[in-house]
């Protein structure tokens, strides 16, 4: 979900430059040392999760994942969430400088708010984990393209029709992104629970 | 797929330091988008071409990288024309029923200037930035100010993509031994979210051992590189032009 270059407004440009600043220092402020090699690499997991394409009917849809990053960094989300985007940019061309705080608002606000909302419901051995972790996902990339509707609405009124397009066209994504980052999640709390995100990290002190 | 082709070149470009690089084509690249007029964005457009030129890159190789931006215009032309009610240009009757598929002048002039609009702005980040080793980059952000931990991590990111990718090579090989063939089925969609979570998996447990290592080899929160760029002549000259380009292409812009 990308938001070409050169379409949108000033003011929307300058918001996202100014939210993606404070939700990127915020989210460096969180990482300790110790913890900073962990969401450099997960960040790049992230990146080569996002090239994975699944079958949707005759078409492809490339996953996401901002859902599970979300739940496995908390706020370090941001900051990775940029530096993958800003190496999207860097190998694909699918953006340039000026779309790319707006693109990060767009991918980590729902990853936040994503940790925020599902974490506390998703625990091994809890029967919610799964459906938590789907609406989780689902709920993620509505708010993605909701966010991306918006900012496309907020820069002139008449993008409406697109942006109901917008919407519309990923209500089969968010499905796929819930069903896969409910499997996810499930897997991970079955094979490696360490790896979510702790006020009292325990991963990086053994 | 992550080489860097593009850096390992030699021209005017090149030589530039990455902090002028970057600073430049953020100052060019908000310019453009932030400017209105078809003349003016024809200007950028044709300075863009000019640094792709000047940075010695193939035009059909730059055209086949532009792929999903193309892709991404292609949906603005079709569905914004018609859906800008505004003065219409001309009208198509659709299905001979009463209703019509309409054009709207604005809306065309619209797509055209976001077409002309993406495309420079694209060209100028691959012509300046995308010619420099990530390494670069990372030098140039940390001398522009750029905290510590984010030049880290960008850094960090970078090195470990084509790492994480060639796992993600692995787990497909395997899935596809065992008989795995990607249909749109649940099952599909199941076996893909463990070949992401194992990606997870395994990029958490490497990030240990890096770690691990690092603090052994005396890691104390900071980064050296060993590039180091001098603030040439030439830089100062090449930023000097675009400031006053851009300064002049504004004022422009205002009276006109």
């Amino acid at each position: 979900m990308h938001i070409s270059e050169g379409i949108l407004s000033g003011e929307v440009m300058a918001a996202g430059a100014v939210f993606t600043i404070i939700g990127v220092t915020l989210g460096l402020r969180k990482i300790d040392y110790n913890r900073i090699v962990h969401v450099a690499i997960i960040a790049s997991a992230f990146f080569v999760a996002s090239l994975i394409h699944v079958n949707i009917g005759p078409s492809s849809v490339h996953l996401i994942c901002n859902g599970i990053i979300g739940l496995l960094l908390g706020w370090a989300a941001f900051p990775a969430i940029f530096a993958a985007l800003l190496l999207q940019a860097f190998f694909f061309q699918y953006g340039g400088i000026t779309g790319l705080g707006v693109n990060t608002v767009i991918m980590a606000v729902p990853a936040l708010l994503c940790y925020y909302i599902f974490s506390p419901f998703i625990k091994k051995d809890s029967k919610l984990s799964f459906f938590a972790s789907f609406i989780g996902g689902a709920f993620a990339t509505f708010c993605s393209a909701v966010l991306f509707a918006s900012s496309l609405w907020f820069t002139e009124k008449k993008f409406f029709g697109i942006a109901i397009t917008i919407i519309a066209a990923h209500i089969p994504v968010m499905i796929i992104e819930g069903f896969v980052t409910g499997f996810c999640i499930l897997f991970l709390l079955k094979v490696y629970p360490e790896i979510f995100y702790q006020k009292n990290d325990s991963l990086q002190k053994n | 797929m992550f080489d860097e082709i593009l850096a390992h070149k030699n021209s005017i470009i090149h030589e530039l330091d990455p902090r002028t690089r970057i600073i430049s084509s953020l100052i060019l690249s908000f310019a453009a988008a932030l400017s209105d007029k078809f003349l003016i964005l024809g200007i950028y457009f044709l300075i863009s071409l000019a640094l792709i030129y000047m940075a010695s890159i193939d035009f059909f190789y730059i055209i086949k990288r532009l792929k999903p931006v193309f892709l991404f215009l292609l949906m603005i032309w079709i569905i914004l024309p018609l859906t800008f009610q505004d003065k219409m240009f001309l009208k198509i009757p659709f299905f001979s029923f009463s209703k019509f598929l309409t054009l709207s002048i604005p809306g065309l002039e619209l797509c055209a200037k976001i077409t002309l609009k993406s495309i420079t702005i694209v060209l100028i980040f691959v012509s300046l930035v995308a010619t420099m080793t990530f390494a670069s980059i990372g030098n140039g952000l940390h001398k522009l100010f750029v905290s510590d931990k984010m030049v880290f991590l960008i850094l960090m990111t970078y090195r470990y993509i084509s790492v994480i990718e060639h796992e993600y090579k692995k787990l497909l090989r395997a899935a596809k031994f065992r008989g795995f063939k990607p249909r749109t089925n649940l099952h599909s969609y199941r076996t893909y979210a463990y070949i992401a979570g194992m990606l997870f998996v395994r990029a958490s447990n490497r990030a240990k051992r890096v770690y691990q290592a690092m603090v052994c080899r005396g890691f104390n929160g900071k980064f050296y590189t060993l590039d180091t760029f001098d603030s040439s002549k030439l830089s100062l000259i090449f930023i000097f032009i675009i400031f006053a380009i851009t300064f002049f292409l504004v004022l422009i812009e205002a009276w006109i």
